[in-house]
């Protein structure tokens, strides 16, 4: 990691009055239209919104696979903007971890080699690779062998590896784009449960999603429509306590 | 079967989620009782059964209720009969979005986005007491009631009757499970419909033609 960057940026992630705009002139579409966004380090936000409204492209931003037309992006307390080719790819490996729909495991390799792939090409030699491969792969509770194939895995246990995949090496976010698109109920809200549990434990969750259910588990759900941001949702008071007086607890 | 027993019976299957009032269950099989589907098989003339805490009971003895072969019959039709063409849904949400079309699209459009962000604030409180007390599934998701039940003494829902509850077949526990997972997905639902409002808002040009659209709204296409 840069020794520059300060030990604890006050925003994992963020965007400020980020305007994107694809093609140009009168044809040109106006994906993101003034979004700005801040990420705290540890929280987890849900995107949600129609197609179209702007959250892929949201999500694409902020870990620095492209870049705004205008407005600024910032991971980690580095403006991305500002930084040369090669420490953006630095970024791209080190700091932000991805997570997709399709999982985009390599199905050759087993599913340990699959977590270490982005570390080695990250230039981590093999062996301690392997160590944070499999210390993630534990972490989201893949149970052994963990040499299988992709093929030998169910669909939450793919999406398991995959999400190894992305906080292998201490990374600080994750996006997530929807990535409980291939699997059923249940199967997706242990996903989304994993992704919140690794939130509590400090990494920020960034995930798109247009089902109500899933958005529900962030501790923040920002609303987009039409590439703006309209409104965003924080739990709510707790619901009124049962009419019971607390003296039931007590003498329980 | 006495009054009661029936009661605590079917609050328990429930998991809580849908209390009975003594009262409409005593009223409610003598009605049954008219009608065949039911009869006495003890007129309550001193079983030994009478306990103090029955309420409805008072100081009187139990009346006992079986079933009977057309009572049966009913039952059955009633369990395998599913739900057909229900009527239009007339709750409280879609009133208010309908009569927000009134006021235009931005209009219409503003009221969605609250009802969403209120009712998404709801399910996350409800998600973090889940969290936070996996153990007590109910807790901060079902209605008070379900707690009333949980906590209920001798009544609604355990001990009281071995046999009055739910068969011990390992999957009573699911019960109030299976209710706080009907609250979450109902909300779900409109949560659900909202979105679908707010794309149908989003691809409709300014007139939404219900009839009581505003002039100015009409001018524009």
């Amino acid at each position: 990691m840069n020794v520059n960057q300060p030990a604890m940026p006050a925003h994992a992630i963020e965007l400020r009055d980020v305007v994107k705009v694809y093609g140009s002139g009168p044809a040109g579409v106006r994906a993101l239209d003034g979004v700005s966004l801040t990420v705290a380090p540890g929280e987890f936000v849900a995107i949600s919104g129609p197609s179209a409204s702007g959250k892929s492209t949201l999500l694409h931003l902020a870990g620095g696979l492209d870049g705004p037309t205008s407005g600024t992006v910032a991971v980690g307390g580095e403006d991305l903007a500002r930084l040369r080719p090669a420490e953006l790819a630095r970024v791209r490996r080190r700091q932000v971890g991805y997570v997709f729909q399709r999982y985009n495991l390599v199905a050759s390799l087993t599913a340990v080699e699959n977590v270490m792939l982005p570390l080695e090409f990250g230039g981590m030699p093999t062996r301690q690779a392997r160590g944070a491969a499999v210390a993630a792969i534990e972490r989201v509770g893949i149970s052994q062998p963990f040499d299988r194939f992709p093929d030998d895995l169910s669909g939450g246990e793919r999406q398991r590896v995959a999400i190894a995949r992305a906080i292998a090496g201490e990374r600080d976010a994750i996006l997530a784009d929807e990535p409980t698109g291939a699997l059923d109920t249940i199967t997706g809200d242990l996903v989304i449960e994993l992704l919140a549990e690794l939130a509590s434990a400090g990494t920020s969750v960034v995930l798109v999603t247009h089902e109500p259910r899933f958005a529900t588990w962030a501790d923040r759900v920002v609303f987009m429509r039409d590439g703006r941001i309209v409104d965003e949702s924080v739990p709510a008071a707790p619901p009124s306590p049962p009419a019971e007086p607390p003296v039931q607890v007590m003498t329980s | 079967m006495y009054g009661y027993q029936l009661r605590s019976a079917f609050e328990a299957y429930m998991g809580g989620a849908w209390p009975l009032n003594i009262g409409q269950v005593y009223t409610t099989l003598e009605r049954l009782e008219r009608d065949g589907l039911v009869a006495i098989t003890r007129p309550g003339d001193g079983d030994g059964e009478t306990g103090p805490s029955a309420p409805g009971g008072g100081g009187r003895e139990h009346k006992y209720y079986a079933i009977t072969r057309a009572g049966r019959d009913a039952l059955r039709d009633w369990f395998e009969a599913t739900a057909g063409d229900e009527p239009p849904p007339r709750d409280e949400l879609l009133a208010k979005v309908l009569l927000a079309l009134a006021g235009g699209r931005e209009h219409a459009l503003a009221v969605v986005t609250r009802q969403r962000t209120a009712l998404t604030a709801a399910l996350q409180a409800r998600r973090r007491a889940l969290r936070s007390a996996p153990a007590s599934v109910g807790a901060g998701v079902a209605p008070a009631s379900v707690s009333r039940a949980g906590t209920g003494g001798a009544g609604a829902g355990s001990p009281g009757g071995r046999g009055a509850g739910p068969r011990d077949n390992g999957l009573a526990s699911l019960a109030p499970m299976l209710v706080a997972d009907a609250l979450v997905a109902r909300a779900e639902a409109d949560l659900r419909w909202l979105d679908v409002c707010e794309a149908r808002l989003a691809q409709s040009a300014a007139h939404v033609g219900n009839g009581i659209t505003p002039s100015d709204d009409e001018g524009e296409r």
